[in-house]
């Protein structure tokens, strides 16, 4: 008579909400791959909306929105989708979603719409939306691509918040439109040109990459 | 692979779910967007006006609307200076209805020109809606007249594609400031407008009333924002000649 026992199978347990592996789609993007200062894309945006820490708030979140629900579309049809014209299908996509924060901004924010339509148009060529939904989203279960996309959106949002931050600070003593050297006594601030100039977006990137890099030791190979 | 068939039903079917939802959105947000488009047109045209600009800060849609009704008073003029009063459907012309883009398209003769009437507690004032090319793309703006029709009282601007922090800076109060009280005409009493010096920070005594204050790193815009008042506000001659200077301010509400 055998004396073997048979395993009862174990029912496989599902994976945590945010388990180690999901969280690590959120961290990752905001230090040790972040999408502008590592993988160093979405540069353009982050130069051209930078000057103020409102329009670049905006920004942010149009892009955080793109980012979540083209990764989440994109991944429901991922074995749909036919692999010949994947790459277009991703820009209809995403094209609709821009337009439709586009339409939303026309509605109920027109200032920010008036000032901000040219580059939310843009979030149509941002490498890093189109690099996710070809990286992740086409590979991936909609749970983990819509946290991939959360993560890289903060990526992108708080480096750009950040050179916004100084830019406003720098050239024109205020943030968030409130006037913060005034208020802290250095009435006799004077704005520093650059700092409103695409160059001045350069140079507080620059060092916002060297900081990161002592840092977090990461070399280019 | 997926056969070609497959491919293009894909497409096709794509297509129409993207195009729907999107001409959906469009057909819903289309009177909220008419009504901002609107509110921002009275709230620029008002914006002319600076004790009105400070005020607005604190207002909200209703209540620049309502203000807007109480001391803006509208006509609309051809190049010739005869007032118009059908448009081109035959209904009935409104000022704030007519597209200054769409008519800068249009020979200078057959544009039609806006003029908007201030007046409130004996202030008065003549807000002419003025449109050009910046460095980018489109600007424009009103600039507000006294009714000696040779001063400035104040300016709006905005763009459409102007350089955040450089040339997009026409829109700041800080900017529009340095246009209130200059003078269109020189001393031999010839139409010259306002001009924008090259180089910022230029003292005061060195400008004189025909210039203002240049953008430093914006001065392509510059120049963009002096062909515009000096082209615009002089298609307005006509206008003044028949209706203004031959004595009776006749602007009437509609």
């Amino acid at each position: 008579m055998s004396t073997e026992t048979i395993e009862a199978p174990v029912a496989k347990e599902s994976e945590a909400l945010l388990s180690k592996r999901r969280k690590k789609f959120i961290t990752d993007p905001l230090n040790d791959d972040n999408p502008i200062t590592v993988q160093v894309l979405g540069i353009c945006s982050a130069l051209a909306v930078t000057t103020q820490m409102k329009p670049t708030m905006v920004m942010a979140l149009s892009v955080i929105f793109v980012m979540i629900f083209s990764n989440l579309i994109i991944s429901l049809l991922r074995n749909a989708i036919p692999g010949r014209v994947r790459i277009i299908v991703q820009l209809a996509i995403v094209a609709t979603l821009v337009t439709l924060v586009n339409e939303v901004l026309k509605a109920y924010a027109f200032d920010i719409y008036k000032q901000l339509s040219v580059f939310i148009g843009l979030i149509i060529t941002n490498c890093i939306v189109m690099g996710r939904l070809e990286a992740f989203a086409l590979g991936n279960k909609p749970y983990d691509s819509v946290l991939d996309g959360l993560g890289s959106g903060l990526g992108y949002s708080w480096i750009i918040l950040a050179v916004a931050f100084f830019r406003e600070l720098w050239g024109s003593g205020k943030v968030f439109g409130y006037d913060l050297m005034g208020a802290i006594g250095f009435e006799s601030f004077a704005a520093n040109g650059l700092m409103v100039s695409p160059v001045g977006a350069f140079v507080v990137l620059g060092f916002i990459i060297w900081v990161q890099r002592s840092k977090t030791g990461y070399v280019e190979h | 692979m997926q056969s070609n068939r497959y491919i293009i039903i894909f497409s096709l079917v794509l297509t129409a779910v993207l195009g729907g939802l999107l001409s959906g959105v469009s057909q819903v947000l289309g009177p909220t967007q008419k009504k901002a488009q609107d509110l921002d047109t009275k709230k620029q045209i008002l914006g002319a006006i600076p004790a009105e600009k400070e005020a607005l800060a604190d207002m909200d849609a209703e209540a620049i609307l309502a203000r807007y009704a109480e001391v803006i008073s509208s006509q609309v003029s051809d190049f010739q200076g005869n007032l118009v009063d059908t448009n081109e459907k035959g209904g009935r012309m409104i000022a704030e209805e007519v597209s200054i883009e769409k008519n800068y398209k249009k020979s200078i003769e057959d544009r039609m020109y806006p003029v908007f009437k201030y007046s409130a507690n004996g202030n008065e004032a003549y807000i002419l809606p003025v449109y050009g090319a910046g460095l980018w793309d489109a600007i424009w703006g009103f600039v507000a007249v006294n009714p000696d029709l040779k001063s400035v009282k104040g300016v709006s601007f905005d763009h459409k594609g102007e350089t955040p922090g450089l040339g997009a800076r026409i829109t700041s109060d800080e900017i529009q400031a340095r246009y209130r009280g200059k003078s269109l005409y020189d001393d031999n009493g010839n139409f010259v407008a306002i001009t924008m010096v090259k180089g910022e920070k230029t003292p005061e005594d060195r400008l004189g009333p025909n210039k203002v204050d240049g953008l430093a790193g914006a001065t392509l815009t510059a120049n963009g924002v002096n062909d515009m008042l000096l082209n615009y506000i002089n298609y307005y001659q006509k206008y003044f000649d028949k209706h203004v200077r031959g004595g009776a301010m006749t602007l009437n509400n509609q």
